[in-house]
This record gives C-alpha cells, structure tokens and sequence, in this order.
C-alpha cells in the first residue's frame, strides 16, 4: 500500500533525494532552506551528507561526486546562491555527469531575510534547468525527475522552493516500500576536454549549453510537470510555483498553464496556450520571469494596475487583481483589533551570551559593523550597538572599509563563529595584509544559532551528530600573523570593557573571541534565577541597559519618572550580567 | 467538506507549533487534505508567532486570507487582539488565559495596553478560555500547556479524541506522551461549547 504522510516541501526534497539513489549532499544552513539538509541526515546510511562551511563549497563538494558520477544534491536560501555562483557558472558549461540537483529556497516577502531576489533569475543566467514546485507532494516528484534530466541533458537542475512551499506541510504519497533508490553510478573518465574549462575547451562547451537550452526547452513542451489545465477561455493564466494555489484559489474556473518546469521557457506550449484563450494573464510571485519572457515572444499579456512583483504572494493580492480585471468578487469583512497595541519582535534570549558584547560596545561608544545571525538584534533598543548588516562575512570588510574612509573613533566588526567559518577568515586576513586596525570580535558561542542550532566546525560535531575536530578561532587568527588575539569570557562585563578598550584603542589589528554558550543548544534556559531586592533597588535603570526580555518594570518611583526592576522568574537563565551591572548590590542569585 | 481554516498564534516558545502538527496530523488521519504553513527561523523567540492550518476535500493556498479563519486559536491574550484581522465574522475564538508582557513594554519603549480585558470583552464577546498553565500545572508539566490548548481546541474540530490521540501518538515522545495526553483530557474536559 502507498504510504501517505504529512511533509514540508522541505523534507520532501530529503525523501524524495532517498528514494532517487542521491549518494551526497551538501549544505550550509539558511531560512528557509534548513531543513532539507536536516532530513536528508536521517537518511545518512544510503547518503553521504554534510555541514558544508558556506554554500560555495557546498556547491563545490556537490560538483565533485557528480563529477565522480554520483547523484548530489546542494540546497541554500537565496543569498546562499549569490556566494555559490562562481562554481555553478562554469559547472553549467562542463555540464553534469551523476545528477546533480540544486535547491535554492527563495524568501518572498523577507520573513527572515534581507533582501528578496528572485532567483530564476539567475538560473537562467547560468544556463541551469529549473522545476518550480508548488506543494510538497510535486517537491517529492519533481527532485526525482530533476536527478533523472540532470543526467540526460548533462545539466545542473534546480529547485526553486519558496518560504510557503519549503515551510507548508502536504500530504505526499510516497509510493509502495519507501526505501533508498539503486542507481547505477555513471563512470568517472578523465577528460580534459570535458572538466578542464580553459579557453580552448570552453569555447566549445558555450556552443554545447547553448543547444542544451533548446533541447530543454523541448522537454518543457512535452513534461507532463508543464500542462493546460481545462477552463473559461475568456482568460487564460500562466502560472508557476506555489502561485498557482492562489490562482486555483481565486480564478478557479479559468484556463491555467501550469509550469512545473519552468525555465527554459517552453516556448511552443505558451504559444499554443496564448492562442486558445482571448486574454492572458502572468501570474507569478516576485519578478516578471516568466511575463517578460512571454511578452518578448510578441504576445499580448494582461495590464494591470494590481501590484504582484514584490513581497509575497497571497489570495487576497489575487483577489484585488480581479476586482480590477472583472468586477465580480468581495473582498471578506476584515475587522482589526491592533491599534495601539505594542508590538513583540523577536529579542536576544534571556542570558543570551552576545548580550554583554553589545552592552559594552555601546558604553564604550564603538561604531560597529555587523553580520548575519542571531547577533544581528544588537542593533535595536535599547542595546544599539551596529551600524551595518550587509551580507555573511561583510562586518570584517565593511570595517576596514570604513577604517580606510577615515571614519573616527573606535572601530569594530562583530560576527558569529559561525559566520567567521563562512566567510570570515578571508576578510581578517585581507585586514592584516592590507595594514588595517580594526578589531574584530567573534561571539563564538560553539553553533549555529539563528537558523536553529546546527553544528559547525567550532561545535565538535558533525551533521550526523558524529565527533570532528574542533577548530580553534584563536590559533586561526594566530597562523595567519595576528599578533592580538584575545579570548574573553562573554559573561564578565569588567573583563569584556577591559579587553575590548584595550583592542579598539591598540594601533594594530586584533581579534576578540568572546566565548559564552548558546542558552538554548547548551541546555541552560533553566541554569539559575536572580531576583532584585526592592529595598535596595535605587531605579537607576542600568539592568534595564541589557535590553533582557527577563527584566521587567517594577515599582514606579520619581513620580513614575524612573522604575524599579524586577526579574521575571520563569525567563531568566541565571547569567549573571544583571548583577554586574548594579552599583547597588540589588541583584543576587537565588537559585 | 468545506474546507476549515485554524489560525494559532502566540508568543515564540509556547508551543504552537507542535499544537499546529498535531491538529494538521489528525486532519491527515481523517483522511483530509491538509496544509500547514508557518513561519520560524529568524530568532522567534520571545517573537509574535502564527501557524495556519487548513483542512478540507481539496486545500489549495496554505495561507489563511484575513477574514477568513473559521477559528482564532490565541495562546497569550495580547496576541489574540493582533490577529484579529484574520478571524471571519462568524469565526469562533479560543483564548489561553495568560500574559505575557512584550519586551517592549517591560523595558518601557512602549505602553502598555491599560484596557486588554475591556478590549478582549468587545472584540471577541464570545470568545472561549482556558486557563491552560493551570490546568498543566493539575498534570504535573508546565510545559504541557500545549497539549491542554489542543485539548480545548478539539472540541471545536470535527474530530474523535482517539484521532487526536493517534496524531499525538505519532509525533510526541514515548517517555513524555502519557503525561501530554492527560493535559489534552483536562483541556477537552474544561471546554463545553
């Protein structure tokens, strides 16, 4: 009997990797991509797989055993794909020989992101194939038929998930005897010609992807992923992703082309399509991917005033297009209740060991530069301590950038380990090279933190839980010629003020490792309680400085002016800076 | 049938996300077609919270439209006035009796809401509570408070117990399940509509 179970697009993709005879697969984490990965580890007994140190050599580990003629899988979020291109680029020409399959989970509308690009774009830039899933049973389908083109047009084939698809759970069939899939791995044979793109070989390859575009581009007229569905010829939408749920949702007696297969453009097909309807309509999340495509083959499309190319799609968003196009529904009555009401964005947990880094930076009046991760909440009230937040790895050459513009004062980058791993160590070398004295500081806190608590080079383990070695931040910095290299316990604020004075003010580069566990992946929420003695609580409001979701308004005081604090029990993790902070002795430990 | 919209939101660590598995599990057993969409990563702890859950003969978007949730499930009481937009005007409403002050507010960047239960009575004058840490507390694990929501939560679902029960078989572990299965009995036996 079918097996039939409740998955993620996201574990989907695992599954479905399983069941194709996938033999490696290598990530680094990012939202909303995470969880791929994560699955594909309960299948490690039939897949090798990986904690990669950023995407780049992730995409670099998943071309070698293609290379080697196995089936490999990478998945990054969006901005994973920027820093993978460089590879996949020049892979696209070489072309695969084991599948290869590439998942980039795109996050429309920035729940946890910093930009929103819309990366089809850039698998059409490298001349890659591109399924677009809309739920997770097609996730399931679509990675085997991906492994399966990839080997027989040679090319690298993506998966373009979406927050809503990557993060939506489906039903999804997943056939008789589940089980890991027998592949036949393709010969590895020296070639030069093939795998040694220099000019001459290149040249040829060009011409190749250039055919192979065309030849996928016959596959999308013929794949059953790409079909008419019946409806009113009065207007027929094109549609891709999880897009076309809403178009169900909201125009659901219309003809649709679905692309499941999406880029090359099946040319023909829209054609065909175009030609059987009296209007056409593009209906697609982010750019104009498909609609620009389809309007440069000469065909008329639809103009609307609706807005649909940025931030997420959604029903409502379809519903107002077709109020404008056909006048015939009502939106549902919406009543609000949150005027006035104070909002609740996430915050740095209770004893999180990056607090007292901020705290500090901001008393000492640091201009600092920033990175990607948890870290990144040290910018908001009341810690206010960075400037910038660019990309992984900029807080080190955004610094020294700054540094050469001659901005005054006290300098500072500040970033995770994790980050440091990622693309950190080439920015603190070109700082010492190049004569820079910025400080960096690394929050080495032993994981990966924000994308929720994977392990990295620093943590001891590997994606399958397994011991590996540890890398010492310290004897990095220290190899490469650094002469400060100081490690400070991120829980002693006199300590952190001390040595981070010292390193701002020194007249060379140094690296600050400030060591403190993550609360939540070292199990210690519930590591102690303190409580503040009201009868010598002078409401000074220096513990309020740590911005810690424990700490509370107390007793007015001053005509209200000023509060006493108070600390919440049932958050606070026992981490001790908020008794560092009293000058009154009003904070003690008392569990 | 129709398909069925369920909105639960919150605050980040309270378990709303597991509850959202569970009643997406058993919509699954029933036979149903499910979707069920959240949105984690970027640090949500201590953060606003929201899982949409529909279920149905044929679901397809997995986000719930405002106005259209047949059903509020709010396990903190601010949160329940900030999704109100999603409730349809005959929506039924569930509310766990418990605050959670925002950092916001106990850190003094905002004010606080003076008139939450007046608000609470205007908005929502029908709206079902719980007092679901108390009851966890009854169990012996506070952090059950859950598995009481889900508890109260069920009878407004066209589902049997034993299916739920079945769902929570499936996805909590062996050694904790009695004990969340008692705080499910004591929400379901604290909820009459």
């Amino acid at each position: 009997m079918n097996q039939k179970i409740l998955l993620s697009a996201n574990e989907a993709v695992a599954w479905a990797a399983c069941k194709a005879g996938c033999a490696v697969a290598s990530a680094y984490p990012g939202t909303p991509s995470t969880e791929i990965l994560e699955n594909v580890a309960k299948f490690k007994d039939s897949i090798n797989c990986e904690w990669a140190v950023n995407e780049k050599v992730a995409m670099e580990v998943a071309i070698g055993a293609s290379i080697a003629g196995v089936r490999a899988l990478t998945a990054m979020k969006h901005v994973g794909l920027n820093v993978a291109m460089d590879p996949l680029m020049t892979y696209t020409y070489v072309g695969a020989n084991g599948g290869l399959v590439i998942v980039t989970s795109d996050d429309p509308g920035m729940h946890s992101s910093q930009n929103e690009q819309d990366n089809r774009n850039l698998v059409k830039f490298a001349r890659a194939a591109l399924f677009e899933p809309s739920d997770s049973q097609e996730t399931f389908d679509m990675v085997q038929a991906a492994f399966e083109l990839s080997e027989n047009y040679q090319v690298p084939a993506f998966i373009r998930l979406t927050t809503r698809t990557s993060h939506t759970s489906t039903v999804v069939d997943v056939g008789p005897h589940f089980g890991p899939g027998q592949v036949e791995r393709k010969p590895y044979v020296k070639d030069i010609k093939r795998y040694i793109p220099v000019p001459m070989f290149a040249k040829p390859q060009r011409l190749r992807a250039q055919e192979r575009t065309e030849a996928l581009r016959k596959f999308a007229c013929e794949t059953p992923f790409n079909r008419i569905e019946a409806g009113d010829k009065r207007l027929g939408i094109i549609t891709s992703g999880v897009t076309y749920q809403y178009v169900k949702e909201v125009f659901p007696e219309f003809r649709v082309l679905k692309l499941g297969f999406s880029s090359p453009l099946p040319i023909a097909l829209v054609k065909t399509f175009a030609a059987s309807v009296d209007r056409l309509l593009v209906i697609e999340e982010l750019d104009p991917f498909l609609e620009d495509q389809v309007r440069a083959l000469g065909l008329t499309v639809v103009e609307h005033k609706t807005e649909l190319n940025m931030l997420e799609m959604n029903s409502m968003r379809l519903m107002a297009l077709r109020r404008e196009l056909l006048g015939d529904v009502e939106m549902p009555e919406v009543k609000r209740a949150d005027a006035g009401l104070p909002t609740r964005p996430p915050v740095l947990c209770a004893g999180c060991s990056h607090r007292g880094v901020f705290y500090t930076l901001a008393k000492l009046g640091a201009t600092v530069t920033g990175d990607i991760g948890c870290y990144t909440l040290g910018a908001f009230p009341p810690l206010n301590a960075m400037d910038t937040t660019i990309c992984m790895g900029a807080s080190i050459g955004n610094a020294f950038g700054m540094e050469k513009a001659g901005i005054k004062g006290r300098l500072c980058a500040v970033l995770g380990d994790s980050t440091f791993f990622h693309s950190g160590m080439t920015g603190i070398l070109n700082v010492l090279y190049n004569g820079g004295k910025i400080t960096t500081v690394v929050l080495d806190n032993r994981i990966t933190g924000m994308t929720g608590h994977q392990d990295n080079p620093g943590s001891g383990r590997n994606l399958c839980g397994e011991p590996a070695p540890v890398t010492d931040i310290a004897e990095v910095a220290k190899a490469m010629g650094f002469k400060r290299v100081v490690k400070v316990d991120a829980y002693n604020l006199a300590e952190l003020e001390r040595v981070l004075k010292e390193e701002l003010d020194a007249d060379e580069p140094s690296l600050v490792i400030a060591g403190g566990p993550c609360r939540i992946s070292a199990k210690l929420t519930n590591a102690g309680t303190y409580a503040v003695d009201a009868t010598k609580c002078k409401a000074c409001g220096a513990c309020f400085k740590l911005g810690c979701p424990a700490i509370e308004r107390g007793e007015a005081v001053a005509d209200g002016k000023r509060f006493k604090s108070h600390i919440d029990p049932v958050q606070c993790s026992g981490c001790d800076l908020c008794r560092q902070t009293c000058k009154f002795d009003a904070i003690s430990r008392i569990r | 049938m129709k398909t069925m919209n369920v909105s639960l939101v919150g605050v980040g660590g309270q378990g709303i996300l597991l509850t959202s598995d569970i009643l997406a599990k058993t919509a699954a057993l029933a036979g149903l077609d499910v979707k069920k969409s959240e949105i984690h990563g970027m640090a949500q702890r201590g953060g606003s919270v929201i899982s949409q859950v529909r279920f149905g003969d044929k679901v397809f978007s997995p986000i719930i439209q405002d106005g259209t949730s047949d059903l509020l499930v709010s396990f903190e009481r601010l949160e329940a006035l900030r999704w109100r937009h999603l409730l349809a005007m005959n929506g039924k409403v569930l509310i766990n009796d418990m605050n959670m002050t925002p950092m916001t507010v106990s850190s003094g960047q905002q004010p606080a809401v003076t008139d939450l239960d007046t608000r609470l009575k205007t908005e929502y004058p029908q709206a079902l509570y719980i007092d679901a840490m108390a009851l966890a507390k009854t169990v012996g694990n506070t952090r059950t408070m859950n598995m009481v929501v889900a508890g109260a939560l069920s009878v407004l679902t066209p589902f049997s117990p034993e299916l739920w029960e079945q769902a929570m078989r499936e996805r909590i572990a062996a050694k904790f399940i009695d004990q969340n299965i008692k705080a499910f009995e004591a929400g379901r036996q604290a909820t009459k509509v």
